[in-house]
């Protein structure tokens, strides 16, 4: 026996494993072990002694198994290809996946991540002679129909071409460009490896300015989120997390979204493949799935792997963020994900701090969201990484640690709310306990469509305030007691939630709300409440107000009107000032 | 006789609770079953939960009582637990762990497969659509049922959900397709009578032949409740998947489940999360739920509906919270409803099913279905609203509009909730019971549905505007 080169296991306890003769291994380095060579990573190092992480189911395997180090950490694959797929959390193509083994995921899996067979256009972009630095650009490949997919030289490596193969058809692993190094000849594929854990490096950060369009009027008008910018949205079950986040992924206006399914439901994940492919993005006419890549690690798949899955996402963000692309992360959910860490911790003994989570779940959180933002890549180019994570905090309860800790590090918070999805008003955000710290830095964008864009988003959120105070006031006493202009509050406050806050995601109009369409029905709102107010201060009663024959056209503009159709939502606001001027006539 | 099955050793270093530990043990594997025979030569099975170079940490499905240090002899299987299926075991009676207790010997033949499954892959997934008419308004209309779908049941002690349960086994069907539905019945430390409760009903309704039944009672050792669902599971997923059939799986009471699993917890010395509950319930759960659905090139399909009790009532209890994130909605039973006669108690607000928007519709019931139902939860919350304000400044006080939506809740939770237990309602029944609800609601209050739907279906009536 030869314990210095033959590494063994010493003890299984769940996906945690102890092993010995792990004296040459490094931390996170990648290991197979036991018979089904299952793939797992080094957590701790004492000495001779290891202790592995394993992504795989471990039922059956021994003491004295044998362990075999990789040498190197857990890396991912990135070059063409990625567009399309659907991955595990440690980049396993699930339907490579499915085709070898049928229905099931069985252990000890081994599939290349990329496609290694197919054959690429590439384009040279680069010359003999030229000199090349980490990031800059020396070919490109059409990846899907909206995706250039530029293929970049790997942070820390530079020099010279020496040779660049012409424009031609080429697989991923063959040599397309040999560069000098100073010191040696490097050859480049279409791939390179990068670690998951780490971030990938940029030139600068830089601030947030733009708007991340998303469709949705509540995220966009009242708590919207910049492209590089960090979100959460919490809520407890039924509340509609997975069905914004899904809006999201279809809508929002970034060029690569990255959706990890992360601990949740297989059928969720299903969903996505099935409906992706049909919807047609409505601002380049593709299929969605152009621009899609999908990470499911799902609730009963190894818990281990559902750790290193945000990771995994994230870092295939950067990849595209590094080509100059405005990329979307969703990761749905953090809080599985932070379960998961709190199980591993918990296996290895680790000492527990809030609620049996380990005391570094907030600098976990931290390197997470902080991977978002607005860069300049080593090339020059401009690029972002936005981050969406969605959170279920059990009971529904905000201050639990997941989400308190979250709200650290994040800039803006779309609170959902148990109530209003009882209610069926989707989206469930609730607008009195979210916020966005976006708002300033995307309002030059928004005064570009309305120059009055702050103004109409503050008295608007000024009237759901008052109304809510009201409330207080109506579940007292009922509604019949407050003057008419307070009852006009109600009133307005009403449409808005109707006509405007509540968004149907399976209305082929209302599933997406251009920002030209979001203003128009945001000024329509507050419009009526500014005009109104004044005739019933003439002393029109509020009746008068509720009958106008453009309420209900009001309330269903937004569903009735397609987003391209400026010409109809200024003709209804010419109306409704219309009758409302004549009212005003009719008091004086 | 059986050393070739596996290593033997006699004497264990200690017992707790329903743990043991064994020491001096070799070549033995995480998670593979055992044998343990008492001193009084009783054979229990058991699984590694944990094992090192030589010791390892046993759990015993059927109790540690009457075992001894020095006596106690325990086989390793060298495999982890499986269970042998086939198509035979319809129409029987089994324990936990598969064995027959109806006094008939084990059927014969079948697949051994591991208890524990392998997780599906999303890939192979196929999304389900397919509209259950269960009978039921409240499930039908407003949180319809899909086949492949996972929908428990959160009820609370006392509430008549094994009556819904039964009522559901009996009338679930297939508009247009002529499948019945085979049942696979888990129980999991209810009382016997349940138990003898869901075998009269099948009985009844003569579908006896079609259950497959997995019994451990109250009265059963607890830790065999942990492998109880798997084991009914196992059978679910070759029924559906190998020979195509629609599998329906009610298993009762998931909270029981959840106890065993904490007593495991604690006797481990694990750090606890919520309640005492371990941090892994969530992905312990998720292993059972999960292995619901529907996969490519099979026909079959395994719609789950487990049952839990929530304890006092309690939805933010971990066991109804942890449910609720992984199956795909939840039928909600409220007391309030059941102490006013409304059978069955099924809450309009909380329940809801995640997969019902693509169940329902032109193609699947009927093309205002989706809005009847939106309309109809936007209107009983503003009930749920208006009935707090009536308890403050009294009924007379309230508006004329909120005196009809009065009006609306009484009629609606009579009428449309309200049904006999053998009252088997086809969808377009509760739809037109629906529309009758909404069109004694003003229609300029009907925001969610369109102009033309209401022109189809409203019904308006004479002197009611308001």
């Amino acid at each position: 026996m030869n314990s210095s080169t033959q590494s063994t296991v010493t003890r299984v306890n769940g996906p945690i494993v102890d092993a010995v003769g792990l004296g040459d291994a490094q931390m996170y380095e990648v290991v197979e072990v036991g018979p089904y060579r299952l793939i797992g990573e080094i957590i701790r190092l004492q000495g001779e002694k290891g202790t592995i992480q394993v992504y795989e189911n471990t039922s059956g395997l021994k003491p004295g198994d044998s362990v075999h180090p990789t040498g190197a950490p857990l890396s991912l694959e990135l070059g063409p290809g990625l567009i399309g797929n659907i991955y595990d959390g440690i980049q396993r193509p699930l339907p490579e996946i499915a085709q070898h083994s049928g229905a099931y995921i069985r252990r000890g899996e081994k599939v290349p991540p990329l496609d290694t067979e197919r054959n690429w256009r590439f384009t040279p972009s680069a010359e003999v002679g030229q000199r090349l630095n980490p990031g800059d650009i020396f070919g490109t490949v059409k990846e899907t129909d909206l995706i250039d997919h530029r293929l970049m030289l790997p942070p820390g490596t530079s020099g010279t071409v020496v040779e660049i193969v012409p424009e031609g058809e080429y697989t991923i692993h063959q040599t397309i460009c040999r560069l000098d190094t100073g010191s040696s000849i490097r050859e480049l594929t279409m791939t390179q490896r990068w670690p998951a854990r780490r971030f990938r490096p940029v030139r600068n950060r830089e601030d947030v300015t733009i708007p991340l369009v998303t469709g949705m009027r509540i995220i966009d008008t009242f708590f919207p989120i910049g492209r590089g910018g960090a979100a959460a949205i919490p809520g407890g079950f039924g509340t509609g997390k997975t069905m914004t986040q899904h809006s999201l992924a279809k809508w929002s206006d970034a060029q690569i979204v990255v959706y990890i399914g992360c601990g949740e439901r297989g059928n969720e994940m299903t969903e996505v493949l099935v409906d992706f492919p049909s919807l047609v993005d409505p601002r380049t006419g593709k299929s969605l799935m152009e621009r899609t890549i999908l990470i499911a690690n799902t609730s009963n798949m190894p818990v281990a792997a559902r750790e290193v899955s945000i990771y995994t996402g994230i870092t295939i963000a950067e990849y595209y963020r590094d080509m100059g692309y405005d990329v979307a992360v969703m990761a749905d959910s953090t809080s599985r994900w932070a379960e998961a860490l709190r199980e591993l911790s918990g296996r290895l003994e680790e000492m527990p701090a809030e609620e049996g989570f380990p005391a570094y779940l907030p600098s976990k959180l931290a390197e997470f969201y902080e991977r978002a933002g607005a860069v300049t890549n080593l090339n020059g180019s401009p690029g972002s990484v936005s981050g969406i994570g969605a959170g279920s905090p059990p009971g529904a309860d905000f201050a639990e640690p997941v989400t308190s800790h979250t709200k650290r590090f994040i800039r803006c918070f779309w609170a959902l709310d148990t109530a209003l999805a009882n209610a069926r008003h989707y989206p469930s955000i609730h607008w009195l306990t979210s916020y966005s710290e976006y708002i300033e830095d995307v309002q030059s964008w928004w005064e570009e469509h309305d120059a009055e864009w702050a103004t109409l988003r503050l008295e608007t959120i000024e009237l759901l305030q008052h109304e809510d105070s009201l409330q207080q006031i109506v579940t007292l006493v009922g509604p019949d007691v407050l003057p008419d202009s307070q009852r006009l509050v109600l009133f307005v406050a009403d449409l808005i939630k109707n006509g405007f806050l509540q968004q149907n995601a399976f209305d082929d109009v209302d599933m997406f709300c251009s920002p030209a369409k979001q203003v128009r029905l945001l000024r329509l709102m507050v419009e009526l409440h500014r005009r109104a107010k004044q005739i019933i201060e003439q002393g029109a009663p509020l009746v008068e107000i509720r009958d106008m024959q453009c309420i209900p056209k009001l309330v269903r503009a937004k569903s009735l009107t397609e987003n391209d159709d400026i010409k109809r939502m200024d003709a209804l606001l010419q109306e409704m000032i219309r009758e409302l001027d004549a009212l005003k006539e009719k008091y004086r | 006789m059986s050393i070739e099955r596996g290593l033997e050793y006699v004497g264990l270093k200690g017992i707790d609770g329903p743990l043991i530990f064994a020491e001096g043990i070799r070549g033995v594997g995480y998670d593979e079953v055992v044998e343990i025979i008492s001193p009084r030569g009783e054979v229990r099975l058991g699984t590694v939960l944990e094992v090192d170079a030589n010791a390892a940490v046993v759990q015993v499905l059927e109790g540690t009582e009457g075992l001894s240090t020095s006596r106690t002899r325990v086989r390793f299987q060298g495999q982890p637990m499986s269970v042998a299926v086939s198509r035979e075991m319809l129409g029987r009676v089994f324990d936990g762990l598969g064995r027959p207790i109806d006094n008939s010997p084990a059927p014969f033949g079948g697949d051994r497969r591991d208890i524990s499954g392998d997780p599906i892959n999303p890939f192979s997934r196929v999304y389900p659509r397919d509209f259950i008419q269960t009978g039921i308004s409240a499930i039908d209309g407003m949180n319809t049922l899909v086949r492949g779908q996972k929908l428990p049941i959160f009820s609370g002690n006392g509430l008549p959900h094994n009556r819904i349960a039964a009522q559901i086994t009996r009338q679930a069907k297939l508009l247009g397709e002529d499948v019945e539905f085979t049942i696979v019945f888990a129980a999991m430390g209810v009382k016997n009578d349940v138990a003898q409760y869901f075998i009269r009903n099948f009985e009844e309704s003569g579908v006896l032949d079609n259950v497959a039944l997995f019994l451990s009672t109250a009265s059963s050792p607890s830790i065999e409740r942990l492998l109880t669902p798997r084991t009914a599971l196992t059978l679910a997923e070759h029924l559906a998947f190998d020979e195509g059939m629609h599998v329906l799986v009610i298993m009762t009471d998931m909270t029981n489940y959840c106890e065993s699993l904490r007593e495991i917890g604690t006797a481990r010395g694990e750090i606890p999360a919520r309640k005492g509950y371990p941090g892994y319930l969530y992905s312990d759960l998720a292993s059972i739920y999960e292995r619901a659905g529907r996969i490519k090139g099979s026909e079959g399909s395994i719609t789950q509906m487990p049952i839990l009790t929530m304890p006092n009532d309690d939805i933010s209890h971990p066991v109804p919270d942890l449910t609720g994130f992984i199956t795909e909605g939840q039928i909600v039973l409220e007391r309030d409803l059941f102490q006013r006669g409304i059978y069955p108690p099924i809450a309009g607000l909380p329940s809801l099913s995640r997969l019902m928007k693509d169940g329902i519709g032109e193609g699947h019931t009927r093309d205002d279905h989706a809005a009847v139902a939106s309309q109809l939860f936007a209107a009983y919350s503003h009930v749920k609203e208006v009935r707090g304000l009536a308890a403050v400044i009294g009924q007379e006080e309230l508006s004329p509009i909120d005196k009809v939506f009065m009006e609306f809740g009484e009629q609606f939770e009579h009428k449309f909730l309200c049904q006999g237990e053998y009252e088997d309602r086809p969808i377009e029944q509760t739809l037109e019971l629906g529309w009758d609800m909404l069109s004694l609601l003003p229609r300029g209050e009907l925001h969610r549905i369109s102009e033309e739907m209401l022109d189809e279906h409203y019904r308006e009536r004479e002197g009611s505007e308001l």
